[in-house]
């Protein structure tokens, strides 16, 4: 039997990514597509909110990118180990109703996120585009699981390396010009990635909906930090959230909130890795 | 006889200039013996009004006689039996608007100090190891207490002494609702939150932490794994903004997340890794005991502090120990002003609020004076930091998937003075059913609610 919150399988994707699944029956018997955890991994620790990437027989998975000082903690916890706090699930699952023909576009990490979105519209019925964009292909995960998720799998690399070369916007376009009608777009990635992801579908007049992942504390709307103007309208991305309409959402002012502890960010990063012995991991 | 002195005991306190700059508890609270003069000021009067004043019904003249005869133990047992929570109270109630405002010794004079008294009897039996486990045998019935703030601390306190079987659930990682999140550790430090919070463990009332109810397991899913009634308590966690330009800047917060930040993560102490803005100066906008206490947090992180309040002195909500002391650590009040926009830099982020002079006119529905603009009266303040602290509203999780469960037009859930609600079996008081009140008034629902919940259960 496990224990609560204990990690159960871990697995490092790329030198960056790592995947873990957590022992949390109540949340994973509950979980749907779309909806995030959060966690600590120790008593005095910060709280971060991560995507859920999906639920199996009481396994929650989540994947993160090992870039700040308490997801590298999380990185180097190993198989057996327990996270201090685990909750969730959190925030509104992503509504997939009445989507037929859509395109899922995943930038980067983003792919963990999107292919669950992907899994839930295919399983219900729609004819699925899962675009998936990364900067190069050492760094492409889950190709097999996105793959299995989709009617048809679009890999971008940034530098060409592997599949379509360009952005996933690119991709995208392309697929659009080619004559197919996507209903629904959903962009799921870095905050650039989703700001001319929604340009390009104003232009085609096509809904979009994006994931927000902004900073947050509680995850239940009580502290307000992780607030989003959609359509001149304060949202909480934890709450009301995380989807919103794309065409909505005042990204520049996000990506200005993402910036907010940035520094402080980066100095506590070189002091764990000071701990650590020194920039391995420099960058 | 009683000791006739017009004034309080004095407690001591941590210097104004000393206190403004650590996050250590203000108020010393009393010795022994200060203990025992002020309590030989109570009158110990055969038809007590002071009880009156208090939402929780302490027996105040019993407990203070008991201590002025030196029998602790004795003032500890009766306090704690109506008091789920007296350490806590004894710090955080605005004792001169309850029961101190009804004590005949503020006739004439200063009302005994019946707040400190309260303290200084919990304090000891904390530093002495002293519970009251006096409980009911267990009845085999099982309660579920959603909420581990005053409320659901109260009830579920409650009717652990009534021999229920309790399970509070809280959804953060740390018991005790905003006495944990919000009051700070100067005011009140967690070690007393955590203490009365263990009494209640030694109770028998078991605490799930990171249960977001609503999310994890429905209210109706509860009933489910067979509790037979449940208590909300899940408070007025929603923080509201003005909805004047601006609010998104980097470097506007609403009260909430700042006290939540420097409170329960403990931002200001070195090496967490919980971020804080270190900002040189700070607008905290409104007028009530968060207010004050998010303008005191900054003081202490470093802060030049502006209180930014629309009414006068006289309308000001906090507790007045609060404003005093707020003054005392250099802390600006501009009041009769009212924000008007926020300005930010070519980054995003807070360079200048601009405010409005006001001035009183006819009074408005709450009774109080209605604050009206003055032309022309326009004037910016250069900050790096606005807080908003203006109140806050019902958390919606509760409300939105538990069908049946009627609540107001502001999202309060409607409750009936026993603290019953639109669904059979569920109960509801404090904030969540009031909107932003006091910790003792959440408290006295608490404890109303659990009288209900027995009744409730056993009357089936």
């Amino acid at each position: 039997m496990y224990k609560d919150y204990q990690i159960v399988h871990k697995k490092v994707l790329t030198q960056e990514i790592t995947q873990i699944s957590v022992y949390a029956p109540l949340i994973a018997r509950k979980a749907k597509a779309g909806q995030f955890v959060i966690l600590r991994v120790e008593e005095n620790g910060e709280r971060i909110p991560l995507t859920i990437s999906s639920c199996n027989e009481g396994l929650v998975t989540v994947i993160f990118q090992r870039i700040g000082a308490t997801t590298m903690k999380l990185g180097e916890l190993d198989e057996g180990d327990c996270l201090t706090d685990f909750v969730g699930p959190l925030g509104r699952p992503t509504e997939i109703e009445g989507c037929r023909r859509v395109a899922v576009l995943g930038g980067g990490l983003g792919c963990a996120i999107a292919l669950p979105v992907a899994k839930a519209l295919h399983n219900a019925g729609a004819q699925v585009d899962l675009i998936g964009g990364f900067k190069t292909k050492d760094i492409v995960i889950l190709e097999e699981e996105m793959k299995a998720a989709c009617t048809d799998l679009h890999i971008c690399t940034d530098d060409g390396s592997y599949g379509y070369s360009g952005f996933v916007t690119g991709k995208l376009e392309e697929l659009i010009q080619s004559g197919i009608r996507f209903d629904h777009v959903f962009a799921i990635g870095p905050l650039m990635m989703m700001k001319f992801a929604c340009r390009l579908t104003a232009r085609y007049n096509i809904p979009t909906i994006v994931s927000m992942n902004p900073i947050m504390i509680d995850g239940t709307g009580m502290c307000g930090c992780c607030r989003v103007t959609v359509g001149g309208e304060v949202k909480f991305a934890c709450v009301d959230g995380p989807d919103f309409d794309g065409h909505l959402v005042d990204f520049d002012e996000t990506i200005a909130r993402a910036s907010t502890y940035r520094e402080f960010e980066q100095a506590q990063k070189q002091a764990h890795l000071c701990r650590l012995g020194g920039g391995v991991l420099n960058g | 006889m009683a000791d006739l002195s017009l004034t309080k005991t004095k407690m001591a306190e941590q210097a104004p200039d000393v206190r403004s700059a650590n996050f250590l508890e203000v108020a010393l609270g009393y010795t022994k013996e200060e203990a025992m003069a002020e309590a030989r000021r109570c009158l110990v009067c055969r038809n007590p009004h002071c009880i009156e004043g208090c939402p929780v019904s302490v027996p105040i003249p019993t407990f203070i006689s008991k201590l002025r005869d030196g029998d602790l133990e004795g003032a500890y047992a009766h306090l704690s039996r109506a008091n789920a929570l007296p350490a806590v109270c004894g710090r955080v109630c605005p004792q001169e608007r309850q029961c101190e405002s009804h004590c005949v010794r503020g006739i004439k004079g200063e009302p005994v100090g019946i707040g400190r008294l309260e303290r200084f009897v919990a304090d000891w039996a904390m530093e002495n190891d002293v519970s009251n486990l006096d409980i009911q045998p267990k009845n085999g019935h099982k309660v579920a207490v959603v909420g581990s703030g005053p409320a659901g601390l109260t009830c579920a306190g409650e009717l652990a002494r009534m021999g229920f079987e309790v399970t509070v659930f809280e959804a953060f990682h740390t018991a005790g609702g905003v006495l944990s999140y919000g009051i700070p550790e100067f005011r009140l430090p967690k070690r007393i939150v955590r203490h009365e919070v263990d009494n209640l463990r030694k109770m028998g009332v078991e605490i799930k932490l990171n249960m977001v109810i609503g999310k994890i397991l429905s209210i109706d899913e509860l009933f489910e794994d067979g509790y037979e009634a449940v208590f909300v308590g899940t408070g007025a966690g929603l923080p509201m903004f003005m909805k004047i330009p601006g609010e998104s800047l980097v470097g506007v917060y609403s009260a909430n997340e700042y006290l939540t930040r420097v409170n329960l993560m403990k931002a200001y102490v070195e090496g967490s890794p919980t971020p804080i803005m270190h900002s040189k100066r700070v607008v905290v906008v409104g007028g009530g005991n968060v207010a004050m206490d998010a303008a005191r947090c900054a003081k202490r992180l470093g802060a030049d502090v502006h209180i930014v309040y629309r009414r006068s002195e006289a309308e000001l909500p906090a507790r007045a120990e609060e404003v005093h002391h707020a003054k005392e650590e250099g802390i600006v009040f501009d009041l009769l002003t009212n924000p008007l926009s926020i300005t930010g830099d070519e980054k995003g982020r807070v360079s200048r609020i601009t405010c409005i002079r006001m001035e009183l006119g006819e009074p408005d529905a709450s009774g109080r004076r209605r604050p009206v603009p003055i032309d022309g009266s326009e004037f910016e303040i250069e900050t790096d930091t606005v807080i908003m602290a203006l109140g806050t509203s019902p958390n919606p999780l509760i409300r939105t998937t538990t069908p049946g469960l009627e609540t107001n037009r502001k999202g309060c859930i409607v409750t009936a003075e026993d603290g019953s609600t639109s669904r059979d079996g569920i109960f509801a008081g404090g904030d969540a059913s009031t909107g932003a009140a006091t910790v003792i008034l959440a408290m006295g629902a608490g404890k109303a609610a659990a009288k209900s919940i027995s009744e409730y259960i056993l009357n089936k």
